[in-house]
């Protein structure tokens, strides 16, 4: 009897403990959200909030999938050494761009609104950029990674329809295309760097 | 004989690259869409022109706009959205949207009237709110017609060959903006109100995105590709006129990164 109890209880102890690490992709965003616009709401300079923001990247953001993923059909030609040097390449020019980018905003106010599972590995979170006294409201979707239920990721933004993995992607195979993937390498390293 | 050449280099040229359909929200989803780039030299040659125009020109003109009260900017984005559907009404019955059509009419015969030639927007407040451009490109687009070679075009900027050839289409008679101002000589209006009425549109559109522009170029590696990315992306979601979220990603191209 007491076997049986303490493998019920065992058992529900594990339904529980499963659903509740599950992370509903919308709070995700909201979450995400909410620690974003507390850093950029900030009395701090420009420097200190990427810097901060770059930390909550690194924990939300799938930087390794936008990486291989930004290379395209490219990625298949690197050898293992080349999509290493790459890889750290990208991860300081993905942060430093990704904070910049946001540190533009002072303020932003982002409403949440509803999400729809694509397949088992994508949830889409759909929210708007409300409009300011000089900027229109602006449609933002979000792609978050659920392969993980426990640990979702943001692998794209897509603004009013525009995917920026895909401009990033699109923008990495000029530079291959045209040049090599060297060239390539070294515009993310001197981006990083200036 | 000129314009026999011509139509078959158009033809050809618009062939390079044909994919768009009726049922363009497919072969959206893949992911392997690329639009030639046939004059890329040029194109990029053209793109560090229009900079430079944007930078003395509109830019600053934008900067300008964007200081005036809100109201008088909110006034003429109305009004020359107001004239932009004499252009989309052609359009959306080429396209077969003849409801959107009527709904377009009404928008534009309250906003003409009863909001003082479109300065305010009543038609918003009785339903009429959801109004979305048409040009020829876009029609040319819906008939199954690709995009064909990006091009860019001096002060204009990006287009395609199909987009760049619709365009035609304002200046055979598709906008009737263009017969009352410029084709035709009326006594009411003038080639200034037309040319006019595009260049505020310019500087409206930049006066709007002036921060994302400008931090789009600061983060980009290739400005260029970013930009030829972001309007071939737009016009694509145009065309097929959804709201839905277009596929980006296709899990193909994720179980590859997977393998990593």
């Amino acid at each position: 009897m007491v076997k049986k109890i303490f493998k019920i209880s065992f058992i529900l102890f594990l339904i529980f403990q499963t659903k509740s690490l599950a992370i509903n992709p919308s709070d995700f965003v909201q979450s995400t959200v909410n620690k974003a616009s507390d850093i950029l709401k900030q009395n701090i300079s420009k420097e200190e909030k990427m810097k901060k923001i770059e930390l909550i990247a690194e924990k939300v953001v799938d930087i390794k999938g936008i990486a291989f993923y930004s290379l395209g059909s490219h990625r298949k030609s690197l050898s293992t050494e080349k999509k290493e040097e790459y890889f750290k390449v990208f991860k300081k020019y993905f942060l430093k761009s990704f904070s910049s980018r946001l540190a533009q905003y002072s303020d932003p106010k982002i409403k949440v609104g509803s999400q729809k599972k694509i397949n088992e590995k994508y949830t889409i979170v759909s929210s708007i950029l409300l409009a300011t006294e000089k900027t229109p409201e602006v449609k933002l979707d979000w792609r978050i990674v659920t392969k993980n239920i426990d640990n979702p990721l943001i692998i794209d933004v897509v603004i009013e329809g525009v995917s920026l993995a895909r401009v990033q992607r699109e923008e990495f195979n000029s530079i291959v295309q045209n040049k090599n993937i060297d060239e390539l390498i070294n515009n993310l390293r001197e981006f990083a760097n200036k | 004989m000129f314009k026999i050449i011509t139509v078959i280099i158009v033809t050809f040229l618009l062939s390079v690259t044909s994919y768009a359909d009726t049922d363009g929200s497919n072969e959206l989803s893949k992911n392997n869409i690329e639009t030639k780039d046939c004059f890329e030299k040029i194109n990029r040659g053209v793109f560090v022109f229009n900079q430079a125009v944007n930078d003395v020109i509109f830019e600053p003109l934008a900067k300008g706009y964007r200081k005036l009260p809100s109201p008088v900017r909110t006034g003429t984005s109305n009004a020359l959205s107001n004239l932009s559907i004499l252009l989309t009404l052609p359009n959306n019955i080429l396209q077969g949207d003849i409801l959107l059509a009527g709904k377009n009419s009404l928008r534009f015969v309250i906003n003409t009237t009863v909001g003082i030639l479109g300065i305010f927007d009543p038609a918003s407040k009785v339903g009429l709110n959801e109004y979305q451009s048409e040009d020829f490109g876009q029609t040319l687009g819906r008939w199954g017609i690709g995009e064909g070679c990006y091009i860019v075009l001096p002060v204009l900027g990006p287009s395609t060959l199909r987009d760049a050839t619709g365009s035609i289409g304002n200046y055979i008679g598709g906008d009737a903006w263009y017969n009352v101002t410029v084709r035709n000589d009326t006594r009411y209006f003038s080639n200034f109100d037309y040319y006019a009425s595009k260049g505020m549109g310019g500087v409206d559109f930049i006066a709007k995105n002036l921060g994302a522009l400008d931090n789009l170029e600061e983060n980009s590696i290739d400005f260029y590709a970013s930009v030829k990315s972001l309007y071939l992306q737009d016009r694509r979601k145009r065309i097929i006129n959804t709201d839905e979220i277009i596929e980006t990603f296709d899990d193909s191209d994720w179980e590859e990164i997977e393998t990593q």
